[in-house]
């Protein structure tokens, strides 16, 4: 398939799944109706321009890492961030895919990921006559430890390469297991989805040691009464 | 190649479709008139599923929401930035200035934070109340009528609290506040800075069938799929269709000059479409700028002509002079109170804070003179890229190690989510004659239309503010038993103060007033020099305050449009 082609598929597979859109009215505990909407378009699908779907069709079509490097990344990511049931780790979580994609969308990260895989092979090589990936878990710790701490009080970029390497891939695996569906998971967080915010439970009010000023809470909105139309008298009070 | 000239006469023609083209879109075409809506941008609807980044996960997309395509990150619904390709700006050199531009349909409104303040009474009389700058030719009084209909029509929460220069309105409810708001509000209360409920043009509650009321995902940047939040394209333009007002779009059309004839009065606009890269010329009987401050600015000066040698509406040379914008200045602290949170609940809320500081001090005490508003944020949001990327760098501040690997690294993730509180100043900057924007002579973009060259530099006044602002969040920050984040920025730094333009309510450059040898346009934004041309957007300000623009920007371009509509009966235009 032509780039082109393939392109025309993401735009025309982007809105044949708009048609996944729903729009609900879902009832809640009081039985008033809210205005939801819920997008379950494809995976593929994430409200880019054209020009912007373009670039990433470009960068996909690149590659990288070859495939040991891309099997070094992985072996690496799961030292980092060991796997931990029920919510996985890195592979589950696609770093590998994040580490390619960024090494092309931000080229600058490209020759720190690139000389610092070079660097932890040879290292291996050196220490224990085996490749990184290879190598048992406490040999990778072994290297891990010499690299994964440095001193703050100097500017990273002034630092070896594989420091910085490390703190680069450090980075790249926390935050692409967090910013996946099982991190999310793992991490508890619970936005990104329709709902009435009434205030912070009282279990972690007393928790943090804060409370509501009643005088405060008075003025705020009356979630039973949301869909009810405004209307003020003259003066600006709010009479529904 | 021969332009293109339409054989219909509009009414009146509306350069750009954002808060002050909209506004005068609405009301133009609700009085029954034909209005032509000129955007250079592609169409938008926040609706459309194709374009929509609301609710999207950071996992749908292979960066993980990173600010590579834009700069505020992936998800944010602006299409253009501090670079929109192939329209370059330049500066004198030694003098700073970032422009934002979003080339859509509703311009910077589908992203905007929806901060939407009143004006006060001193706002419009700035010599008056302490010798700087220029007084407005028109006082609180005369805007008053237009926010209470702005209020009613738009809708924005917030309380009365019968504050001075904040002044009352027609006000949805507020939200709760969320946890790091309550830390928020203890700690300013010791150093007794007040707080109060935020005012921001969210739905909290129903105000028309048009629109939804919001679901509380936190992201009006990315612009409301049900319209619970202010757009200019969502709330207004569509709007003003559906109500059956004549309201022609041309999308993707770069103004490049208004149009004049052998007397001088405006006959329509040129334009360059995007689509075919021709030029096209529309007719109208009144012309009505709304481009941006700096775009209008542009525009005019960039239409020359016999009867206009120095640009249209230019004979007084104060055409892209003032350019001001809002100061800023941003911190953020880490709070031992807000570590190890509970992740029961979900604390989106509104796309914005839901308290904030409105200002506070009395400048006769003070060595700058005008004052600024804090702006809060935190929480436990959704991570995108970025997020744990230095899982536990905080840990300096306790005197704990940094780095490792492994599994404590979830731990440090967790104890940390949650538990940074952010601020942003924003204050008034002081317009100057001598800031400005003005057009390169050897400098054009892709369509040939000569590009804008900016000179602006900050003065001690606004130096002084920001050090100020620095100095008020680090008290905040340790009343609430918090660590200031990073390295609290000195004199050599100009105390953190951004760059003009990066607070993005740039205004001031087509100033109005009474005197055309010192203005651009009169009282009712009506060019000295052309009485067919209108200016609708925040170029007409006399001066910034320590607020937002855009709720005025909009009472202003409803107050001019009662005026056009009024000079239209008459038989004036």
């Amino acid at each position: 398939m032509d780039r082109r082609k393939s392109l025309q598929t993401l735009i025309l597979g982007g809105a044949a799944a708009s048609t996944g859109l729903v729009f609900n009215s879902c009832k809640t505990e009081n039985g008033e109706t809210i205005d939801e909407v819920i997008a379950t378009s494809s995976e593929n699908y994430f409200g880019r321009t054209p020009k912007e779907l373009e670039r990433i069709e470009k960068l996909n079509a690149e590659q990288l890492f070859n495939e040991h490097e891309m099997e070094t990344i992985a072996a690496l990511s799961v030292v980092i961030l060991p796997p931990k049931e029920p919510h996985g780790g890195p592979i589950e979580a696609g770093v590998p895919d994040l580490v390619e994609f960024m090494g092309k969308d931000i080229p600058e990260m490209a020759p720190t990921l690139l000389g610092g895989l070079m660097w932890l092979d040879h290292k291996s090589n050196t220490d224990f006559e085996t490749e990184f990936k290879s190598a048992t878990l406490e040999q990778k710790k072994q290297i891990c430890d010499e690299i994964c701490w440095h001193d703050i009080e100097i500017p990273l970029s002034e630092q070896p390469l594989e420091i910085q390497f490390f703190y680069m891939m450090r980075g790249l695996t926390v935050t692409g297991y967090y910013t996946s569906k099982v991190g999310i998971a793992d991490l508890g967080y619970k936005g990104n989805s329709p709902n009435v915010w009434d205030g912070v439970p009282q279990d972690v009010l007393d928790q943090h040691g804060v409370a509501y000023d009643p005088v405060w809470i008075a003025k705020c909105v009356d979630q039973s009464q949301r869909n009810v139309t405004a209307e003020w008298d003259e003066k600006g009070n709010l009479l529904t | 190649m021969q332009i293109k000239e339409s054989l219909e006469i509009y009414d009146v023609i509306i350069v750009g479709s954002g808060a002050g083209g909209g506004m005068a879109t609405k009301q133009l075409a609700d009085a029954g008139l034909n209005v032509a809506v000129v955007e250079a941008g592609p169409f938008f609807d926040p609706a459309d599923p194709v374009t929509m980044t609301q609710l999207k996960q950071p996992y749908d997309s292979p960066r993980r929401g990173a600010g590579v395509d834009r700069a505020f990150g992936e998800w944010d619904m602006s299409w253009g930035d501090w670079k929109v390709d192939g329209e370059p700006y330049t500066h004198t050199e030694g003098t700073e200035f970032k422009w934002w531009r979003s080339r859509m349909l509703g311009g910077r409104t589908n992203h905007w934070g929806r901060i939407s303040l009143r004006f006060g009474p001193k706002d419009f009389k700035g010599k008056t109340r302490d010798g700087h700058g220029d007084d407005w030719p028109i006082g609180y009084e005369d805007v008053k009528p237009y926010y209470d209909k702005l209020d009613k029509l738009i809708g924005v929460f917030g309380t009365n609290e019968g504050r001075e220069n904040d002044p009352d309105g027609f006000f949805l409810p507020p939200p709760k506040p969320r946890l790091h708001e309550l830390f928020y509000i203890n700690g300013a209360k010791k150093s007794n800075i007040p707080v109060i409920p935020g005012r921001l043009s969210m739905l909290t509650k129903r105000i028309n069938e048009d629109r939804g009321v919001c679901f509380y995902c936190g992201q009006c940047n990315r612009s409301c799929s049900v319209y619970a939040d202010f757009s200019a394209g969502s709330c207004l333009i569509f709007p003003a269709q559906k109500s059956g007002g004549k309201v022609k779009i041309f999308v993707n059309s770069m103004v490049r000059e208004v149009t004049t004839n052998a007397e001088g009065k405006a006959t329509g606009v040129s334009y360059i479409s995007k689509e075919d890269r021709k030029e096209y010329k529309l007719k109208a009987k009144v012309v009505v700028l709304a481009a941006s401050a700096c775009s209008s600015a542009r525009i005019l000066l960039n239409s020359k002509s016999k009867q206009h040698p120095n640009g249209l509406g230019n004979s007084s040379n104060i055409v892209g002079k003032y350019l001001h914008d809002s100061t800023g200045a941003s911190a953020a602290g880490v709070i031992p109170g807000l570590m190890n949170r509970k992740t029961s609940y979900n604390e989106d809320g509104i796309g914005g804070m839901h308290v904030y500081s409105p200002w506070w001090g009395d400048n006769s005490k003070l060595n700058f003179p005008r004052g600024y508003h804090i702006e809060v944020w935190g929480g436990m949001g959704q991570p995108n890229y970025g997020f744990g990327s230095d899982p536990n760098a905080m840990n300096k501040y306790f005197g704990l190690k940094t780095g490792g690997y492994g599994d404590s690294l979830r731990d440090d993730v967790k104890k940390y989510y949650g538990s940074v509180i952010g601020f942003g100043g924003r204050g008034e900057g002081l317009a100057r004659k001598d800031n400005y924007c003005e057009i390169d002579p050897t400098t054009v973009d892709q369509f040939g239309i000569p590009v804008l060259k900016f000179n602006y530099k900050w003065s001690e006044f606004e130096k002084n503010q920001a050090k100020h602002m620095q100095d008020t969040f680090e008290e905040i920050i340790h009343n609430m038993g918090g660590h200031y984040l990073g390295d609290k920025p000195g004199k050599d730094n100009d105390y953190g103060l951004h760059k003009p333009g990066e607070i993005i309510h740039e205004v001031g450059t087509t100033r109005m007033g009474d005197d055309p040898k010192t203005s651009v346009t009169n009282k009712f934004q009506q060019l000295h020099n052309v009485d067919n041309v209108f200016i609708v957007d925040a170029g007409v300000f006399v001066s910034q305050a320590d607020k937002n623009c855009t709720w005025t920007i909009m009472a202003l371009s409803w107050r001019a449009s009662d005026y056009i509509i009024e000079q239209f009966k008459a038989q004036n235009l």
